[in-house]
């Protein structure tokens, strides 16, 4: 069998085992969620102002809130499995079509952190490697050490007052000028001008913990024995720093940033509520203070869906970079 | 002389401030002539490699740099050659291989690739060119199948074949000085065999000057023409082969010269016909796990043990001999209980020891001990050296005080000074630790030991020194002891019957003097063939 249709039953195979690992964080979603004090109908009630208790064990009824717990774990599984996230009686929407509307925003604000994230940390950390010791090195890694240790909430507020209040460079909030009716590319070149500080600070953090790790794995792959053995060839220092050591350098980054894509839609939510992007994040934020939990539950099981898609992806580049790895 | 390849004069290198000494290389002198095979000896940090290095302009730099001295290669000094002119020497005019095939080429990089990359830098070719070349390259060094071996990556090849393929590297531009760093010593007695005859003969036909780096006698009485013997950093004695050693005449190279263990097996001891320790059919599988629901195809499995049935009686020392790969290891780990073995029985004192649970087992524990290879890997670096003797006997219950005054007591018996008993491993050289992990099997009073390896991480004169230790404890307290090895010479010195292991099987079993006098099994033969050094022996016996 050849390499590619290997992959091909690998990613099948992993397809179907992603399954029941999402039927199981949404099971335990539930009943993590259900811990929570207070239902649906508490907030409406609160809200309101007033409400009878009666007039609330009917809301309940209606809602399917009154069954016990495992009845109503059961339908939701029913539902889920018929693709039916049910029904936001906060947003009045279908789940489904409320999280698809928000679903495009945040990926749009994640994949573009995660490119500039691993494409400027990758870069920023082979420069100091190359210049170990130096005052360009020192640069890089007082600016990663700053970064690194500055919250995310923080960093997005004096972007806004820095580039948004005192220089009118960047919008302060929002995805785009709705008021504005843009089509085709001048639409998209205003997203993208919306897109600019969001991302950036959402990459800051994890921009600076690549180029640390990068830089650490370059210099771990200086001292390994195939840089002696390429030098005793006759071969350039830059070949060896670009060819040899940058791709064994970057495996430990790629798994690295695999694993925190996760992290990354938790990170999301701050930096959307800051910036008032119209993403999952907000409206998982919203949802919480609601206790719109078949809302939630629909945002959570995306996600997770996502970080299972993610996973999968990096193990795919995984073996294009690693010929150790074996495809089974 | 003016037809030296190499003349390297007076050269000093330098360690950084507050290294154990100030230089790793003092004064060395020594010349190399076309076609020659000149030998470096000597034990670790005697500064081999490091010489070796210099010559490349492959030291460590900054910190470890040639302070005096000059290296004349064809009448040009490349202590002052320039960065540029060094890398056009490097690969095409001096080239090298190194110890380990297995770290010594990039892993994500065909070996095609790395081939190709000698011609990229020091020739104008075509690409099609470069390629043929590389192919060539390895049907000389003789890699069946030179046509995939391009396309291949090196985890896929076996250790000889790599180090194969990083000869035919070396040699893709006919190098005038090939320098081979300890090249073997990773290898399996019969892939060195091979590797060294492949190095001889491409050395024949090229006409290079071979400088050779090595701490095995052996190799250096098959392979050298000149040898060259280093002591911290000085070369004590040069000559040539047959003069250094069979007449040497510095003291250091003497004392060398007689810790190799002779491949002349000892004297057979008497001994007792009690059997302390049996097993029967002991099998053993790694792999085959069961995949996801099913789906994909079972994984590949290896069978590590297979059928193994051995006795040792009670103050023997029963030999398991085999290359790396054979099983050796899972098997003593079977037998320890270190792992379940899949099928068989252990027979210790009567009692089938195989399907003992943990708490059951304790108490048995204490009769079988091990002795491991890596003296730096197996001692936990976080506790100290006292500790770790007594913690044995404290889990099988005796009071602390007890314990750390046998552990004191052991530490005597194992010849090191009662003061180690309050401090770290780290603080200890490799056979001072192998003493340690002596003394930790011993505080259990074992009655079998166990010893996977446990001197082919030293020095040739420490190993004869841990032999020797190994050798009284076993009197001293009639210990009957299982002893692995790769290496036949040591089995020689050590063992009073063999077992011969292959793919898992015992392929041979016998007195140790028999089994080499007259091995029955092809296998067997194979081995003793490829010990290197045989006709030195052979030479100092008569």
């Amino acid at each position: 069998m050849n390499r590619s249709s290997k992959i091909l039953r690998y990613v099948s195979r992993r397809l179907l085992q992603g399954i029941p690992i999402i039927l199981a964080i949404v099971v335990m979603n539930f009943f993590l969620l259900n811990l929570a004090e207070g239902d649906a109908v508490d907030v409406l009630a609160g809200e309101a102002g007033s409400a009878t208790p009666e007039y609330m064990e009917e809301m309940r009824k209606k809602f399917g809130l009154d069954k016990p717990l495992t009845v109503q774990l059961a339908h939701y599984l029913k539902n889920v499995v018929q693709l039916d996230l049910g029904y936001s009686f906060r947003h009045d929407m279908q789940v489904t079509e409320l999280i698809v509307d928000r679903f495009w925003p945040t990926l749009l604000l994640m994949v573009s952190t995660i490119l500039l994230a691993v494409g400027f940390g990758v870069l920023l950390g082979l420069f100091a490697a190359v210049n170990l010791n130096t005052w360009k090195d020192a640069v890089v890694s007082v600016f990663a050490l700053i970064t690194y240790a500055t919250p995310l909430f923080w960093v997005g507020l004096m972007m806004i007052i820095l580039f948004s209040i005192k220089n009118d460079w960047f919008p302060t909030s929002g995805m785009e000028n709705s008021a504005a009716f843009y089509e085709g590319f001048d639409r998209l070149k205003d997203i993208a001008h919306h897109l600019v500080l969001p991302t950036i600070t959402l990459s800051l953090f994890y921009l600076a913990l690549y180029t640390r790790m990068m830089r650490a794995s370059m210099l771990e792959q200086y001292g390994q024995d195939y840089v002696i053995t390429a030098r005793a060839k006759g071969v350039s220092e830059r070949r060896i720093t670009f060819i040899h050591v940058l791709r064994n350098a970057l495996l430990p980054v790629v798994t690295m940033a695999g694993v925190q894509v996760g992290a990354l839609i938790g990170g999301s939510v701050i930096v959307e509520s800051v910036f008032a992007w119209p993403g999952l994040g907000m409206l998982a934020f919203e949802s919480l203070f609601a206790r719109d939990l078949n809302l939630l539950l629909g945002i959570f099981l995306l996600s997770s869906g996502l970080v299972v898609a993610v996973n999968l992806v990096v193990d795919v580049i995984y073996c294009f970079l690693d010929p150790r790895i074996e495809v089974n | 002389m003016t037809d030296k390849l190499l003349k390297i004069s007076d050269l000093d290198i330098s360690l950084p401030e507050g290294s154990e000494r100030n230089l790793a290389v003092e004064n060395l002198t020594v010349d190399l002539s076309p076609g020659e095979t000149l030998c470096i000896v000597g034990e670790s940090g005697s500064g081999k490699s490091l010489t070796a290095r210099a010559l490349m302009g492959l030291l460590p730099a900054p910190h470890v740099r040639i302070s005096k001295g000059k290296i004349e290669f064809c009448g040009e000094d490349l202590t002052k050659a320039s960065d540029p002119r060094m890398r056009q020497i490097r690969g095409s005019e001096i080239s090298m291989i190194f110890q380990e095939p297995m770290t010594a080429l990039n892993p994500v990089m065909t070996i095609g690739v790395q081939i190709d990359e000698i011609f990229r830098f020091h020739v104008k070719m075509s690409q099609r060119e470069r390629r043929l070349r590389a192919i060539e390259l390895l049907e000389d060094v003789k890699l069946p199948d030179p046509e995939q071996i391009v396309a291949a990556y090196p985890h896929e090849l076996s250790g000889g074949q790599r180090q194969r393929a990083m000869i035919a590297m070396a040699l893709a531009l006919e190098p005038k000085i090939l320098i081979a760093d300890e090249p073997t010593t990773a290898l399996d007695v019969t892939t060195q065999a091979k590797i060294l005859k492949l190095i001889s003969d491409m050395q024949a036909i090229h006409k290079s000057g071979v400088l050779f780096i090595t701490h095995d006698f052996g190799v250096v009485a098959d392979i050298a023409d000149r040898v060259a013997v280093m002591q911290y950093g000085r070369i004590v004695e040069t000559g040539s082969v047959d003069k250094v050693l069979n007449k040497p005449e510095h003291r250091y190279t003497r004392a060398l010269i007689a810790s190799v263990p002779s491949l002349v097996p000892r004297a057979p001891r008497t001994r007792s016909d009690k059997i302390v320790l049996s097993t029967e059919s002991i099998q053993k599988r790694f792999g085959g796990g069961k995949s996801f629901f099913g789906m994909g195809k079972p994984n590949r499995f290896v069978h590590a043990v297979k059928d193994v049935t051995l006795d040792l009686r009670s103050g023997e020392t029963l030999g398991v001999v085999g290359e790396s790969g054979s099983g050796k290891s899972t098997l003593a780990r079977c037998i320890i209980r270190l792992m379940d073995s899949d099928s068989g029985k252990i027979m210790l004192d009567g009692v089938n020891i195989c399907n003992l649970n943990r708490a059951d087992m304790r108490p048995w524990r204490a009769k079988i001990q091990m002795v491991f290879q890596d003296p730096f890997a197996s001692l936990n670096p976080r506790v100290k050296v006292g500790e770790i003797i007594s913690q044995g006997p404290m889990i099988q219950g005796a009071d602390r005080q007890t314990a750390q005054t046998r552990a004191r007591e052991l530490l005597e018996i194992v010849g090191l000074d009662v003061r180690a008993f309050n401090r770290y491993p780290h603080e200890f050289s490799g056979g001072q630790r192998q003493r340690i992990g002596i003394a930790r099997a011993l505080a259990l009073d074992p009655e079998i030991l166990m010893a996977d390896e446990p001197v082919s991480a030293l020095d040739v004169s420490i190993q004869a020194q841990i032999l020797k230790l190994l050798d009284e404890i076993r009197e001293r307290m009639n210990l009957s002891m299982v002893f692995i090895t790769h290496d036949l010479r040591v089995a020689a010195q050590v063992c009073d019957r063999l077992a011969v292991m292959r793919y898992g099987e015992i392929v041979e079993t016998g007195a140790t003097r028999e089994v080499f006098d007259a091995p029955q099994h092809s296998y067997t033969r194979e081995l003793l063939a490829a010990v290197p050094g045989q006709k030195w022996d052979r030479q100092l016996a008569n």
